[in-house]
């Protein structure tokens, strides 16, 4: 489980973060969702330390980790898995190797176990064995963000950080990320947050959802909850899509 | 107050950079592909600018001595000591600064613009020295041997472009080389270049880290990188010859 108690992060003049407080479930998706600008990536980011928080309190299980020394967080970022964006792949190395990267940091696994275990999981994320050796920008959008996730837990983690894994994909490809990232979830048991602001991933996935505007938390609730919420800013968002208006309607 | 936020910035990259590495193996496979990717993919360019060099001094010593009084070995002289005192060396780094300076502020900060450095600081990974520690060591390692490969095929591109141009003889140019050798010379500009290396790597290294935007901020700061490295390799230039020579 990770919580987060109160975090308020300003960049200059401006307060991104307001106070924020929220649990995130172990062996759950949970969902950080809100408009662009929200704060959502902020809140992401200082969750993984990439940004100190002014102030407040982030806490993997037990462990506190904004009080920890730079030694302390790098070993606890072993226990982490990270999918970006854009999939952030190091493009001068293959797909394989990409995946194999985080073992020959931390592992003192031989080259047969490491080969095995590259193989166990671009399976899983169903990349076929002859794209293997092929360089990250020679392989789709989609095959990127699978990779990514592939050496997300190539090291087994106990967390697992998606920053809107599914944007620029189209809608099939979309379902494709958001059902492997959900059955890797349950399957290895992590905790698993995701940033998002696609409505399809939330219907989807979203068995925690934590609803974020103007940097202060507005709702937090299921996906089974979602369409029937009386949350005023969180209805905006979601019934931006008629789609949605005419779920709610049908339900 | 920028100057100084960079300055203070700079050195405590490099303290992260000379933090001890997670894994001595894997920063030593970085330090082999870059001392191929740095160095060795310079030899050519190298050997061609000092051979066009050599040759392009030769004949302006000529031109600038034709004087009965000068005995004619003073040209292959001046073009030895012009290539080991400073073509060799400072003009050698100024154009590395541009050849090898761009490459890595262009590499390093594409990779913090697409997240690549994130995704290593999240796995655990200490980004500044995983990436500037083996660029840095193979530059600095490999300039002494672009120095001496210079200053070889600068004397040899005055000795083939003289003799073809008629402005010397073969023999009065080989005699002119050995004329007044002072090896403390050759010292004097290997432990330059050991300065220059490491400002080649370390200031562009800085300006790609620290990108912020994407792939036009990433192109100010190669042009940036580049520009403050030759003002750098200039000051020390001026310094080191201060200290060192006179």
């Amino acid at each position: 489980m990770i919580t987060v108690k109160e975090i308020r992060k300003t960049f200059e003049e401006n307060e991104v973060l307001k106070g924020i407080s929220a649990e995130f479930g172990n062996g759950k998706t949970n969902l950080i969702i809100g408009r662009s600008g929200s704060g959502k990536t902020v809140l992401l980011k200082s969750i993984l330390g990439l940004f100190d928080v002014d102030s407040g309190e982030v806490w993997y299980n037990e462990r506190n980790f904004t009080e920890m020394r730079e030694k302390e967080r790098k070993k606890l970022r072993q226990e982490i898995g990270m999918v970006f964006q854009g999939g952030a792949l190091f493009d001068s190395i293959s797909v394989a190797e990409n995946v194999q990267f985080p073992l020959d940091m931390f592992t003192k696994m031989s080259a047969a176990e490491k080969n095995k275990r590259v193989a166990f999981c671009l399976d899983h994320v169903n990349i076929a064995q002859q794209a293997f050796h092929l360089n990250p920008s020679e392989i789709s959008g989609g095959m990127q963000k699978r990779v990514a996730i592939a050496r997300a837990i190539a090291l087994n983690p106990k967390y697992l950080f998606c920053d809107e894994p599914n944007s620029g994909l189209d809608p099939e490809t979309a379902t494709v990320i958001d059902k492997l990232i959900q059955s890797l979830t349950k399957e290895f048991g992590m905790t698993t947050i995701i940033n998002t602001h696609d409505m399809n991933s939330v219907i989807e996935i979203g068995e925690s959802i934590l609803f974020i505007s103007e940097g202060k938390k507005e709702w937090v609730g299921t996906k089974n909850e979602i369409l029937n919420s009386n949350n005023k800013k969180l209805n905006d968002f979601i019934f931006a899509n008629k789609l949605y208006a005419q779920m709610r309607k049908g339900s | 107050m920028n100057f100084f936020f960079d300055v203070g910035r700079y050195f405590t990259m490099l303290k992260r950079v000379f933090a001890r590495p997670e894994r001595h193996r894997m920063y030593l496979r970085q330090l082999f592909h870059e001392i191929d990717t740095l160095g060795v993919n310079s030899v050519g360019i190298v050997i061609v600018i000092s051979v066009f060099i050599g040759g392009i001094m030769t004949i302006q010593f000529a031109y600038s001595m034709a004087n009965p009084l000068y005995p004619s070995e003073l040209i292959g002289l001046g073009t030895r000591d012009t290539l080991i005192l400073e073509f060799s060396s400072t003009m050698l780094a100024l154009i590395m600064a541009g050849k090898i300076g761009s490459n890595i502020t262009s590499e390093i900060g594409t990779m913090r613009v697409t997240e690549q450095i994130d995704s290593l600081e999240i796995m655990g990974v200490n980004s500044a020295s995983y990436l500037i520690l083996p660029k840095l060591l193979a530059v600095v390692f490999i300039f002494p041997f672009l120095y001496i490969l210079s200053v070889f095929f600068g004397i040899l591109g005055g000795l083939v472009t003289g003799p073809l141009v008629g402005v010397i003889t073969i023999p009065e140019y080989i005699e002119g080389i050995q004329w007044l050798f002072i090896p403390y010379y050759v010292t004097f500009s290997i432990i330059k270049m050991f300065f220059f290396g490491f400002l080649v790597a370390s200031v562009p290294a800085y300006f790609g880290y620290y990108v912020k935007g994407g792939a036009l901020e990433v192109g100010k700061a190669s042009t940036k990188a580049v520009v403050n490295t030759n003002i750098l390799i200039l000051l020390f230039d001026l310094i080191l010859t201060r200290l060192l020579l006179t």
